[in-house]
């Protein structure tokens, strides 16, 4: 117990040893507080209209304007900013569990490991955006759908770590050991290789969580993603574009909110590499 | 080397069958009728029937798959239901702005990375080499779209320094049409620059470290001539691999840049056949952009023969 929490304390402070980690997570922390605490902090409701508002520039009413229907964008950065976290959270989940099936399976079993190495490699021919554009369009655009469509585009990067990691794992003595102890081919599967390549799946898919907020902004912006009643940082902005010339301040915050949740989520996932595997640290 | 190449050539023929086998599955995904979808909720039940025999949907879902891989492994990717148009007519008049897009952004990217990723590896540390990674990560964290608009708003509008929008109308030239292309190039350059840094930077950082640098350095030789000579030399694997690997990025970047800039590609094609429910045009873009992207790859692990005679397949 002792050493667990000695090795817990050492990770943590490799992990924040870089500063720029630390800084990382901290903005992290206080975009995501900030957004799900949206119903307390939001400022005003963020779907009240008011047309006497339409287009107000930041101030003290408006502290980062009103948008076409006088609506406060504060507001709606926050209760947006749910939404594009949630997806990017579920995505990073949901294509992880995919991946990590898919990957053990290919990896443990030799017979299945041609095809679906050929069916990830199949899989990862298609651009991003463009294969989630295609499943969206036929799904249907909503939340979960948006989720589901991201989900299918990334768990093949998940499936393919996953796989080479378990090729590595399957040879060791001590998969051996288990395997003359008479442990199921499961609980090889689950207790010894899912449980020993773990930090390289939080690695991946922590940079998940930011491809995915990055692309379900895109996508939002296409006019392909989620109901575009429902405010996310990509719906802002594609709505905000028509006024970019009077009110050009309508796209920079919710790109600002983009960019910064993206780069402290790469950061994060860059310092824990680094920690998680010292051996994995590669000077990017 | 031979067997290789054959080897090589049959796995891509694989995973070629396999796109056709996932670009018709996504289709069929769809809940309920396709030809219903198709046509919107204001065609009548005859008019579904009549799409549905006409592309071939009330025949075994076998049938329509072998007839459908059939058909594409020889070029027919079937008919726009907008366009009324053979897929592969309209997605070859959209060509050009795409395929100019991608190589002028590819070329800028190329321009910017490879000097920065070298001497940021060269200068290992310092606040130039910081200042490079950081400025990459925050490129690669900017959603490209939100990039374009920014510039579209101050290079093109206000400051006038690009036209802002469009690819010059029907009867442009060729170097209006390319004009037009600079600004969404130089946006589409910057973001996909910041991988090639990144890699740039960590194969150079390997190749430094190696026996034959310090042996270079040993004997005398000046610097510029070992980084040009014999590291840059030896960098070029591992930045063919990632130029390979840019095109996905490309073309994920090519929608919606050219959707900010209205230019009549493939992207903006593609995003216009969603909102059609062109669903033939959704599936050939998927199926050539995919080819597309395995040729290439198989191209750069070729260029490795070339460009490397320890590669030894």
């Amino acid at each position: 117990m002792a050493a667990s929490s000695t090795q817990d304390a050492s990770f943590i402070d490799l992990l924040f040893s870089r500063r720029n980690v630390l800084i990382a997570a901290i903005l992290f922390v206080i975009i995501a507080v900030l957004c799900l605490a949206a119903p307390i902090v939001a400022p005003a409701d963020p779907f009240k209209m008011s047309v006497r508002a339409r287009l107000t520039e930041p101030g003290a009413q408006f502290w980062l304007g009103a948008d076409a229907f006088g609506r406060d964008v504060a507001s709606r950065l926050l209760y947006a900013g749910r939404v594009s976290l949630t997806i990017g959270l579920g995505v990073a989940a949901f294509s992880s569990l995919i991946g990590i099936v898919i990957g053990l399976l290919a990896g443990f079993f030799r017979r299945l490991d041609a095809p679906m190495s050929r069916l990830i490699d199949a899989m990862m021919a298609f651009p991003d955006i463009l294969l989630a554009i295609a499943l969206v369009s036929i799904l249907g655009g909503s939340m979960v759908n948006v989720m589901i469509a991201l989900s299918i585009v990334y768990a093949p990067r998940i499936a393919r770590i996953v796989r080479a990691s378990t090729l590595v794992i399957r040879e060791l003595p001590y998969v051996e050991a288990a395997r003359a102890l008479g442990s199921s081919t499961w609980t090889i599967m689950t207790t010894h290789v899912l449980r020993n390549i773990l930090s390289p799946i939080i690695v991946q898919a922590t940079f998940i969580f930011a491809y995915a907020m990055l692309a379900e902004a895109g996508l939002s912006f296409l006019g392909v993603g989620v109901d575009p009643a429902t405010p996310t940082w990509g719906t802002m902005i594609n709505e905000g574009r028509q006024y970019i010339d009077q009110a050009a301040f309508l796209i920079v915050f919710p790109g600002l909110a983009i960019s910064a949740s993206v780069l402290s989520l790469q950061l994060i996932g860059d310092g824990l590499r680094d920690a998680l595997d010292p051996r994995l640290a590669k000077d990017l | 080397m031979a067997v290789y190449i054959f080897k090589r050539i049959l796995g891509l023929m694989v995973v070629i069958f396999l796109v056709l086998t996932i670009a018709f599955v996504i289709v069929r995904l769809a809940p309920g009728d396709p030809a219903a979808l198709m046509l919107g909720p204001e065609a009548s039940a005859e008019d579904a029937a009549l799409l549905r025999t006409q592309l071939g949907l009330d025949r075994p879902i076998l049938v329509q798959y072998l007839t459908f891989v059939f058909n594409a492994v020889q070029g027919d990717l079937g008919n726009s239901i907008f366009f009324n148009q053979p897929v592969t007519q309209v997605l070859l008049g959209r060509a050009e702005p795409t395929i100019f897009l991608s190589l002028f952004s590819l070329l800028i990217a190329l321009v910017i990375a490879t000097p920065v990723g070298i001497y940021a590896a060269y200068r290992r540390g310092s606040w130039l080499d910081q200042g490079a990674i950081s400025t990459a990560m925050l490129a690669a964290s900017i959603p490209s779209f939100w990039t374009g608009l920014m510039f579209q708003r101050y290079l093109a509008t206000e400051l006038g320094w690009f036209p802002a929008s469009g690819y010059g109308g029907p009867d442009a030239g060729f170097w209006v049409r390319m004009g037009h292309l600079a600004l969404p190039s130089i946006v589409l350059g910057i973001v996909n620059s910041a991988l090639i840094i990144r890699f740039t930077r960590a194969s150079m950082l390997d190749i430094l470290g190696e026996d034959y640098i310090r042996t270079a350095r040993s004997k005398g030789m000046g610097e510029r001539r070992v980084i040009l000579r014999h590291a840059l030399k030896n960098a070029a694997i591992p930045i063919i691999t990632v130029v390979g690997l840019t095109f996905a990025l490309l073309v994920s970047g090519a929608v919606v840049t050219e959707r900010v800039f209205n230019i009549p590609g493939m992207g903006n094609l593609i995003v216009s056949a969603v909102l059609r429910r062109d669903y033939p045009v959704i599936q050939g873009t998927l199926i050539v952009v995919a080819t597309l992207y395995v040729l290439i790859n198989l191209a750069t692990d070729l260029l490795y023969l070339l460009v490397d005679k320890r590669v030894k397949y």
